[in-house]
């Protein structure tokens, strides 16, 4: 392979798995967006997702589509009750209450997975077979497709839910301003659990999506959580466009890294990034103004 | 004088768990118990520091297990590679963590909220990375073998009794140190900073230096508290320095209760305490670790410590009536 080869192919890894970052970092910016809540837990709605759809097909002999939608449903479901559970109860804690509720719930959530799968890594199939297409002398995985198709559909389907629905104003409205959304008769309370459970459903499906290229494990929700993270604060926390930016900038920056320079420190990349994003310009990239959000 | 007044004086309290902490030994003969006694005591040490931050200042650091890190590393490696003294590595120790936690702070202590918890998460994870994979000093993910025993001006912590004895000293000398802190013109102004950063800079406090400032101490208690692990265990490997840990340090500050300085070292001997009673359930350990989390946060939000606490004057204020209960809250 040439050079140029070489960095074509750590450009498309890094779009695959900057797509997944982008999905993790919208699952957090949805709860974001309706309640200001960092949602640690998020990464383990990923984990979840992915090893429930794995059990599906393996022990109950799903066809994979249906295992994916029914654990996904489940997944919503969890963040529901989540918020319900942890969330609600603590409307007026203060953002480090609400981190260590947050910590605190991951933690068990993983325990309890540990327990229900075992600590073992589980492999997936691929979607559509492995056999790899080339592409201008690289070579791009079936899987990697489908990563990318999967969170462009979720994307615009989220842009359109957000824009055209009546719900999705709404719930934009409670987070821009949830007194006066109270004021003009939106429930915020309810807004709040239904951002819980799309976020899961998005992380669930996340989870999905990579599990072909990870494998999936009990913990795999710890670092893909965080990553999401980092994507949605340098696109700038708080707008859809810029997790996207962030996600697949994020992905690619660090294959690039991880590819030239070392392998070692590829998940020290997305870190320092995110650390010059908050130090030189802490609203992201395309965020807006300084707001008193910061 | 009410029951806050006799709960917060705090040299009477000092004196008495002086007295019962090296009290200790004479009733625990078990070694195991010991050993998590020295363990107790080195996480308290890092705690109250972290409460100085986290407690009185109002600032949150999602990346303190690096400075721990950072503490035993660097004395590690200059006891395995270069022979120092124990007392010479700590006080190297403790200049390049000042002067990374100073270099750090400055731009980190601006942010606010979620943006500095996500900051400093942020750089614990870089700080954990370096110590897996600069290998050539800190020996990678396999650790770091050999740290020598601890010794200072000859006399040497050989036994886990000595052992105890040392920490004990450095955490009452932390403990002493954080006291004087929080009540002085200092601790004033950390206050007035977690009350309202405009308020306080209003009436004259230098917010962006008293915030640097204490983020500094807490690194410092954390790396000396690094340094006694090491020499402690005698071998260091980077998963007892990652993001988990950290976590675990901002939950003994908040279990135990934010800004109360007792609060710090009861939340840091549950939380150590806690993983050894359970492993007791084996495979459920991490489950019922995450499940005492949330429920105690959820009934008692302003920790442990406080919640009792407060029971106990309501409990106190039903009994001499209503007015008292009005008094109690002033």
């Amino acid at each position: 392979m040439t050079l140029s080869q070489q960095i074509l192919q750590y450009f498309i890894t890094g779009v695959t798995i900057g797509s997944v970052y982008t999905l993790i970092g919208l699952g957090f910016n949805i709860i974001y967006n309706a309640s200001e809540i960092i949602n640690f837990a998020q990464g383990e709605f990923v984990m979840l997702g992915a090893l429930l759809t794995i059990s599906g097909v393996q022990l109950f002999h799903l066809p994979l589509p249906v295992a994916g939608v029914m654990a996904t449903l489940a997944v919503a479901l969890f963040g529901v009750i989540f918020d319900l559970a942890a969330i609600r109860p603590l409307k007026d804690a203060s953002s480090i209450t609400m981190i260590i509720i947050t910590v605190g719930a991951s933690i068990f959530i993983r325990g309890i997975a540990s327990i229900v799968w075992g600590k073992e890594p589980y492999l997936m199939n691929a979607f559509s077979g492995e056999e790899p297409i080339p592409f201008f002398g690289a070579v791009l995985q079936p899987q990697s497709i489908w990563v990318m198709v999967v969170a462009f559909i979720i994307v615009m389907g989220l842009r359109q839910f957000f824009g055209k629905t009546l719900t999705g104003k709404a719930m934009m409205a409670s987070a821009v301003q949830p007194r006066a959304a109270r004021l003009v008769g939106i429930d915020v309370k309810y807004m709040v659990l239904l951002s819980f459970g799309l976020s899961g459903a998005v992380g669930s499906l996340a989870g999905i999506v990579i599990a072909p290229i990870s494998m999936a494990q009990y913990d795999m929700g710890v670092i893909l959580g965080l990553k999401g993270f980092c994507a949605a604060i340098i696109g700038g926390l708080g707008n859809p466009w810029g997790v996207v930016v962030g996600g697949i900038s994020l992905g690619v920056l660090e294959s690039m890294g991880a590819g030239l320079i070392s392998s070692g420190y590829k998940d020290a990349i997305a870190f320092i990034i995110l650390l010059l994003m908050l130090f030189f310009r802490p609203q992201g990239i395309l965020g807006r103004t300084k707001g008193d959000r910061l | 004088m009410n029951i806050r007044s006799g709960l917060r004086s705090p040299y009477g309290g000092f004196v008495l768990f002086a007295v019962l902490a090296l009290c200790m030994p004479l009733l625990v003969t078990n070694d195991y118990y010991l050993n998590l006694l020295i363990i107790i005591g080195i996480n308290s040490i890092t705690v109250i520091g972290l409460d100085l931050l986290m407690g009185y200042t109002g600032q949150i650091s999602l990346g303190h297990a690096a400075f721990y890190g950072l503490g035993a590393y660097v004395s590690g490696i200059l006891s395995v590679r270069y022979g120092w003294p124990v007392l010479a590595e700590l006080a190297v120790a403790l200049i390049i963590v000042a002067a990374i936690a100073f270099v750090i702070g400055i731009p980190t202590l601006k942010l606010h909220g979620n943006y500095l918890a996500m900051a400093t998460l942020g750089f614990g994870i870089i700080v954990y990375i370096a110590f897996q994979e600069m290998d050539f000093l800190t020996g990678g993910p396999s650790g770091l073998v050999g740290i020598g025993p601890m010794s200072i001006f000859g006399v040497p912590f050989e036994s886990d009794r000595a052992y105890y004895l040392l920490v004990c000293g450095f955490l009452l000398a932390a403990l002493i140190l954080s006291i004087n802190v929080v009540r002085s013109r200092v601790g004033r102004a950390l206050r007035a900073i977690h009350g309202s950063e405009v308020a306080a800079s209003v009436l004259g406090v230098d917010i962006a230096r008293f915030k640097v400032g204490i983020f500094v101490l807490s690194a410092l208690y954390a790396a000396t508290a690094g340094w006694l692990y090491a020499h402690y265990i005698g071998f260091i490997s980077p998963s007892s320095f990652g993001f988990l840990f950290s976590i675990k340090l901002v939950t003994m500050v908040v279990i135990g209760s934010l800004g109360s300085i007792w609060g710090a070292v009861f939340g840091a001997a549950l939380l150590t305490s806690l993983p050894e009673f359970l492993t007791f359930f084996e495979n459920y350990e991490s489950a019922l670790f995450g499940l005492i989390l949330l429920v105690v946060m959820i009934f008692m939000p302003r920790g442990l410590l406080r919640g009792v606490e407060d029971l106990m004057i309501r409990a106190y204020g039903a009994f001499k009536g209503p007015a008292a209960q009005a008094d109690e809250k002033r």
